[in-house]
């Protein structure tokens, strides 16, 4: 027989107050289990929705040179013709403390220019207005904005983009948004000419009821090359997850990385959602803490409840030569059983708990899996970290106790 | 040789602003394979002698060696490691841990020692043989009567095979036929070489004794002080006087 036997052997006798202690354990561990779930969902829901935001810092050189307005706010410091920020600029936005928050960096060279309609191609549709009007002006076309992007990070941080025909695949091919093409009249397969060189219009921009509508999006190294302009930036959009993080501290940080750059984040609705979403989990830890505070006194009045009782067994125990710290050992380890029984639980509870509330809290139908191997561990370690502290004085009170005053007899 | 010594052991305890003598100036040897009652009134001190000798309570003042080591110079913990090796307790109302079986209750005091479990099993075994309990082992204590609960206590005291055993009362609550029974197993014990020493108001028990401690108000009485071994005529005579005078 070893000492654990005895502590088994007494949770069996007192069994349904045992399971008055597991239960009152099971529903502080469940609580903290299902708000953490909750509160795991809601964060990820945020992240994701957070990608339907685009871009939400920009980095643009510092200078007082111009303004412009771009995707309808105004940036101040761009000088199109002062070179202020470079490509190396992008790559070190990605090499901040919060790195990982950094989910998509969109360089972009904005340059004035204009662009005629070449010598028509074969089978390509005839010469529009527009360019007629444009040469018959004398100014060799239409003054246009054409931006150089990096095209797969600029569609994923934009994904309300809509194109019809295809996505530029080559750096002779251009997307162009829906007023360029209502004035150009140009369609998919049709060249432009734009200092001097052939493009052609893989596909054109849903209205999208921003500045976008007026560009020409060409590739950023093509851009770069035919204005002479090679590695050349002109601001560099930024989207960085940041549910969990303050977007302050993500500027602070890029700008200690560019100091020769303007960085500034832009205010958006989802901050209001991540501000609620900070008060929600200020008050899941409260109510967390509140709960385990009552489970660790709950579990402390029946330890020394338990203890009281067993008076008269300690004083056997320590008469027959147990040691103070194996009365201890004794009672702790009843606490570490009941616990870990309770973590267990709580956490089933707390994760069925979860599966029903998370769907209607996200609004997105999505459900939680019901296993996380961290959280079970978390669980049990949590319920008998609560079990043990709370039962470190009864367990001290009973190991202290006068083995002749406990026996009586004696 | 002695194995047990007191040497001036003072015992008071203080309630409140009063303080209540419980021993005074008790010196005392007994000798290894003694059998030894310790008697006298109510509120003579028998108990806390007891409970000294056993190392469970401090003595305000005086001595206690066992086997020569001084008992209360030890911390608490190591004065538990002693009882464990020194001492077996039986008492009056058998103290058996209810939710245990008859051989975990003889095992409890092998529990933390480094005997293994079948080691456990075997010396518990062996012990219930010695006390005719052996057909009871997986009984709990509830199922037995007071014989038989105090012969699982006495064999709970012995496993461990300490050298002394003490013995509050082990018959109190027993009636005639069944105290003569343990009154028999403990003197069956003694012969076999473990020390004895046994409080006890019935008369009748100290015709299993070696020697009669009397103790009144806490103090030994004359001549009880360093072992004398009382002839077979004086114990008859001791006897004669605790008996009841109608």
């Amino acid at each position: 027989m070893k000492l654990y036997n005895i502590s088994l052997n007494n949770l069996r006798r007192r069994r349904t107050k045992m399971i008055f202690l597991v239960f009152g354990l099971t529903i502080a561990i469940a609580t903290v289990v299902a708000l953490v779930t909750v509160l795991q969902a809601m964060n990820a829901d945020i992240a994701n929705k957070l990608d339907e935001f685009g871009a939400n810092i920009i980095v643009t050189p510092k200078s007082d040179d111009l303004s412009l307005s771009y995707d309808g706010m105004t940036i101040s410091g761009v000088s199109l013709d002062v070179q202020k920020l470079h490509e190396e600029d992008a790559k070190q936005i990605r090499t901040i403390k919060n790195s990982e928050n950094i989910k998509i960096v969109a360089p972009k060279l904005i340059q004035p220019a204009k662009i005629v309609e070449p010598a028509r191609l074969k089978g390509s549709p005839p010469a529009s207005e527009f360019f007629q009007r444009g040469a018959g002006n004398g100014a060799g076309g239409r003054d246009v904005l054409i931006v150089g992007v990096d095209f797969p990070q600029e569609f994923q941080l934009k994904k309300w983009w809509n194109v019809r025909g295809q996505r530029p695949s080559t750096r002779k091919e251009a997307l162009i948004g829906a007023e360029i093409q209502e004035k150009l009249q140009l369609t998919i397969g049709q060249s432009f000419e734009l200092k001097g060189e052939p493009f052609v219009v893989s596909g054109i921009l849903e209205p999208t009821g921003s500045q976008d509508d007026g560009i020409v999006f060409i590739d950023l190294k093509e851009v770069q090359r035919i204005f002479g302009k090679p590695g050349e930036l002109s601001l560099i959009e930024v989207a960085a997850l940041c549910y969990d993080c303050p977007i302050e501290e993500i500027v602070r940080q890029t700008s200690e990385k560019l100091p020769g750059a303007k960085v500034m984040a832009i205010r958006q609705t989802i901050e209001s959602k991540m501000e609620a979403m900070h008060r929600f989990e200020l008050f899941s830890y409260g109510i967390s803490g509140v709960v385990l505070l009552v489970a660790a006194l709950i579990v402390m009045t029946n330890m020394t409840a338990s203890v009281n009782e067993r008076t008269r067994e300690i004083g056997i125990f320590r008469a027959i030569g147990f040691r103070q710290t194996h009365i201890m050992k004794i009672i702790l380890t009843e606490a570490f059983l009941t616990s870990f029984v309770a973590g267990l639980i709580g956490y089933g509870v707390g994760m069925g708990v979860s599966k029903a509330v998370i769907p209607i809290l996200t609004m997105n139908g999505e459900s939680v899996s019901l296993m996380s191997y961290p959280l079970l561990a978390f669980s049990v370690v949590l319920a008998i970290f609560i079990g043990i502290i709370s039962s470190i004085y009864p367990a001290y009170k009973a190991s202290r106790l006068d083995p002749t005053v406990a026996l009586k007899a004696l | 040789m002695s194995l047990i010594r007191l040497r001036n052991v003072h015992k008071i305890y203080s309630t409140g602003k009063e303080q209540v003598p419980a021993l005074q100036d008790v010196s005392l040897n007994i000798g290894q394979k003694e059998f030894v009652a310790i008697m006298g009134p109510s509120g003579s001190g028998k108990s806390s002698l007891l409970s000294i000798l056993g190392g469970l309570s401090h003595p305000t003042k005086g001595s206690v060696t066992v086997d020569n080591i001084d008992v209360y110079a030890l911390d608490v913990e190591q004065r538990a490691d002693l009882r464990r090796e020194y001492v077996g307790f039986v008492f009056q109302s058998f103290q058996l841990i209810p939710y245990l079986t008859v051989a975990e209750n003889v095992m409890l005091p092998l529990t933390v020692t480094a005997y293994s479990r079948q080691e456990q099993g075997s010396k518990a075994i062996d012990i219930l043989e010695k006390v005719g309990l052996r057909s009871k082992a997986l009984r709990l204590p509830d199922e037995l009567s007071g014989g038989e609960q105090q012969r699982v206590a006495i064999a709970r005291a012995l496993v461990n095979q300490p050298p002394i055993i003490l013995a509050d009362e082990p018959t109190g609550n027993l009636d005639s036929a069944t105290s003569k029974e343990i009154m028999d197993l403990l003197r069956v014990l003694n012969d076999a070489g473990h020390t004895f020493i046994i409080v006890t108001h019935n008369p009748e028990n100290t015709r299993y004794v070696d020697r009669c401690i009397h103790l009144r108000d806490g103090k030994l009485c004359d001549g009880d002080a360093e072992g004398e071994q009382l002839d077979q005529a004086s114990m008859r005579d001791s006897i004669a006087s605790m008996q009841p005078k109608i």
